[in-house]
């Protein structure tokens, strides 16, 4: 028989590797419950400011959870102590994980040292939905900049994150842009290390 | 050549909530198409009650001499319809995929309330996109 004798028995359940978990869900169900989260987070506020900085928040629980988890499932307990490693891997393993693919793209910020960008063309959480002109420049994509803060603050490099639209030329709708601004001593101690 | 003259939806209780003009030879002003609609919506009902056989959805396509219309109707009592050149084919597959768009781009937006007009950019980009499609499909049929 094939296989017969590869399968290890674990007798405790400790010593059971992670499993790599159920590695899709439906989308039409996390967009009406996205849509739900952010329905109620507007009745319990009276300005838009304080919206976003609520889907932040929801976005900062999750961002620290997948952090935890992701470093034990994919990188044996071990995580990024240098800047641009924990960028390429919000960049990457963080977004394989939670939107299926790779981020479109990481750059640096032009005008300032401490910024960097994470930009998608179209982000998951904004596919179905449209702003009414009246919000102004509000995007749901504070959820993900939230969940972009909860995995860097907990990963030791605290940083303020917002999320923008950025108009691109030649195309109908605007790309979302992840605006990361880290603390002063996060680049201090980067510089330190060298 | 215009094959679709119009498109309407209307909520649960016959209000208008979303209306696109296609061509002008069927073109009406706002008070037009609120009246047709609610007329719709009661014809609808009353073809329901009039049905000889039990079980009738009421009806789904109203044929004249100078246009057809299709009609829709999904589970929750939302009609589409859509008024076109008479003859013209297919009409319930692009019916199908417009209740699609709008289980899309306007059920799952937060910022819509249901039974309300309908103001998604997203859904007015794909319905755009659909059309056109449709259109160039019977140009090539």
């Amino acid at each position: 028989m094939i296989g017969v004798g590869k399968i290890k028995q674990y007798s405790n359940v400790l010593d059971k590797p992670l499993s790599k978990g159920k590695q899709e869900v439906s989308l039409s169900a996390f967009a009406f419950l996205f849509s739900e989260l952010v329905q109620y987070n507007q009745t319990q506020v009276d300005n838009i400011a304080e919206l976003e900085r609520r889907l932040e928040d929801a976005g900062y629980s999750v961002g620290a959870r997948v952090l935890e988890l992701l470093c034990h499932r994919d990188k044996g307990n071990r995580r990024e102590t240098r800047l641009l490693g924990i960028l390429s891997f919000v960049h990457s393993t963080v977004w394989k994980v939670l939107f299926g693919k790779v981020a479109d793209s990481l750059e640096k910020g032009t005008e300032h040292e401490d910024e960097y960008m994470i930009s998608e063309k179209e982000l998951l959480v904004n596919r179905f939905i449209s702003i009414p002109k009246d919000m102004g420049t509000f995007n749901c994509g504070a959820f993900v900049a939230g969940i972009v803060r909860g995995v860097l603050d907990s990963a030791g490099f605290p940083a303020v994150v917002t999320a923008h639209f950025v108009p691109v030329e030649g195309q109908l709708r605007p790309r979302t842009t992840i605006l990361i601004k880290f603390a002063e001593e996060v680049l201090r101690r980067e510089a330190r290390l060298g | 050549m215009a094959a679709i003259y119009s498109l309407y939806i209307i909520n649960k209780s016959g209000g208008l909530i979303y209306y696109k003009d296609y061509g002008s030879a069927g073109r009406m002003d706002t008070n037009d198409t609120l009246r047709l609609a609610s007329l719709w919506h009661s014809m609808h009902a009353i073809s329901q009650q009039l049905s000889p056989v039990s079980g009738c959805f009421g009806v789904e396509l109203l044929e004249a001499d100078t246009f057809d219309l299709h009609c829709f109707q999904s589970l929750t009592g939302t009609k589409f319809f859509v008024v076109c050149e008479p003859g013209t084919q297919h009409m319930e597959l692009l019916l199908k995929h417009i209740y699609e768009l709008y289980t899309d781009y306007v059920l799952k937006n937060p910022f819509y309330e249901m039974e309300m007009p309908i103001r998604c950019e997203l859904f007015d980009i794909n319905l755009t996109q659909a059309v056109q499609k449709d259109r160039v499909a019977l140009l090539g049929r």
